[in-house]
């Protein structure tokens, strides 16, 4: 649904008559542009994974993180404009090692939530500032146990079971809600989500991506780390073989 | 005997704090003498200060600091509180006051105990003594009357004890710091903290257990002299 926000669209302190401030929206198409990034929340934990798609065939492998630990805790994945994104992940590590010595304890996930969602929200707010061009999806297992959280570029903040923002979030979201996720351990997890940016990758629009995953879960007694790579591999094969039975039909 | 009383000392409390863990909860308990100098300034005082309504602090040293340190932490946990939108943590608590306490030793004066309950860990003592350094343990204790209470914690302590004897205990060894310890009397209160709530209690001087020369005299050869016949060894 894109309209024309002509005159209205040039600052973001700027309302439109229709109560719209175009800048922000703005600020979410360049999200959805981006790669998708999902993440789903498993009784056990979350699993969080990026569709990275690749820009030159000399990069190297691994390089190029999309996907972040904030504290031993909690991670988050970043789809949009990644320079922006660089800048909210040391916001969030460093709300997190300071409320950890203030008061003593991991900064709980929700806390956390509504730290980077206000500071994504400042950004809206002042007309020499522009809006962060990046969605976030934040995953953290606190005593409260597994927790994802979705950031946008406006600093809304909500709590997900699944959540899904870039390119392919559309189909991404279908596929998740098939899932019944309150029965699905982080293992079976890891290998439904490489499953579903297979499915949504488009292969005619964008060749190469490699897909980055991460977990946190009592598996990985509750740190946030990078998928082991034996279980990547299997995810990324079961995920190719799921892709050639869909397309033999 | 000094006469010459300096009624302007500061306000000590020389105290005797005590903090116990007990299976479900915890109990806090202190005497409460405040005095400066030689003189009772307050001779009813409560030490046991409220942070949360699930947390409670004992205080010891100097009033004045023990006091702007509980108001400090109250408010920051007040804040915290609301925030978070669900009751704060007892380390929480122990964590803000070890902060004050550490990045400003050199100005004050104050031992505290940090107690309470909380739904994630249950009942937890914190102790916080001078130089600001943070000690969970099953028990604490503090004050100047504590230093005649580690022998006897040392046998009559034990793991799970339930509410009634942890309140027996604690009430016990105030009692028989305020014997000993010159800086420490008056009455004993006590806190109980658990998952139903807080209570407060109170241990007036002729509820609690008599000590040594306060008992009456039993088999004394004292009872030679009002005896008919005052013959030594003839009893």
């Amino acid at each position: 649904m894109s309209s024309i926000g002509t005159g209205y669209d040039l600052s973001v302190t700027t309302f439109s008559p229709d109560g719209r401030v175009f800048q922000i929206e703005y600020a979410a198409k360049a999200v959805d542009n981006s790669g998708t990034v999902i993440g789903i929340k498993c009784k056990d934990g979350i699993v969080m994974g990026v569709e990275k798609l690749i820009a030159s065939k000399m990069m190297l492998p691994g390089s190029n993180r999309r996907i972040h630990s904030v504290h031993r805790h909690s991670g988050m994945a970043v789809a949009g404009l990644a320079a922006d994104g660089r800048q909210i992940v040391a916001r969030a590590k460093s709300e997190a090692t300071n409320y950890q010595s203030v008061y003593g304890e991991p900064i709980p996930v929700k806390e956390l939530a509504e730290r980077v969602a206000s500071y994504v929200h400042l950004c809206t707010l002042y007309w020499w500032l522009r809006p962060f061009g990046c969605g976030i999806i934040l995953g953290g297992y606190d005593r409260d146990g597994p927790q994802l959280y979705m950031v946008e570029p406006s600093g809304i903040s909500y709590r997900y079971f699944g959540a899904a923002i870039g390119k392919g979030k559309q189909a991404a979201k279908t596929e998740i809600e098939k899932l019944k996720l309150s029965e699905m351990t982080c293992r079976e997890g890891v290998i439904e989500v490489a499953k579903i940016i297979y499915n949504v990758h488009d292969e005619a629009k964008d060749k190469a991506f490699e897909l980055e995953m991460s977990w946190v879960c009592d598996e990985s007694k509750q740190q946030h780390q990078k998928v082991p790579d034996d279980l990547l591999e299997e995810a990324k094969a079961a995920a190719r073989t799921a892709l050639e039975e869909m397309d033999a039909d | 005997m000094d006469l010459n009383m300096d009624l302007n000392a500061p306000h000590s409390m020389g105290t005797t704090i005590i903090g116990v863990t007990y299976n479900g909860g915890v109990v806090l308990g202190a005497d409460s003498r405040t005095s400066t100098g030689m003189y009772v300034a307050n001779r009813a005082s409560d030490k046991i200060t409220q942070l949360t309504d699930n947390v409670y602090v004992c205080r010891s040293g100097s009033a004045a600091d023990s006091q702007l340190v509980s108001d400090y932490v109250r408010y920051f946990l007040h804040q915290h509180t609301i925030q978070l939108g669900q009751p704060a943590t007892v380390k929480v608590a122990a964590n803000l006051i070890r902060l004050l306490s550490y990045n400003n030793k050199n100005m004050l004066e104050t031992g505290l105990i940090v107690g309470g309950w909380d739904k994630y860990e249950g009942g937890k003592i914190y102790g916080i003594p001078l130089g600001g350094t943070l000690i969970e343990q099953p028990f604490a204790i503090g004050g100047s009357g504590s230093s005649y209470l580690y022998g006897f914690f040392d046998q009559a302590w034990k793991e799970g004890m339930t509410k009634d004897e942890a309140e027996q205990l604690v009430v016990k060894a105030v009692s028989l710091a305020i014997a000993r310890d010159g800086a420490s009397g008056g009455v004993v209160r006590t806190v109980v903290i658990n998952s139903e709530g807080v209570t407060r209690n109170f241990y007036p001087g002729d509820k609690l257990q008599l000590w040594h020369e306060e008992l009456e005299p039993q088999n004394s050869l004292l009872d030679i002299l009002s005896s008919p016949s005052p013959e030594p060894m003839n009893i």
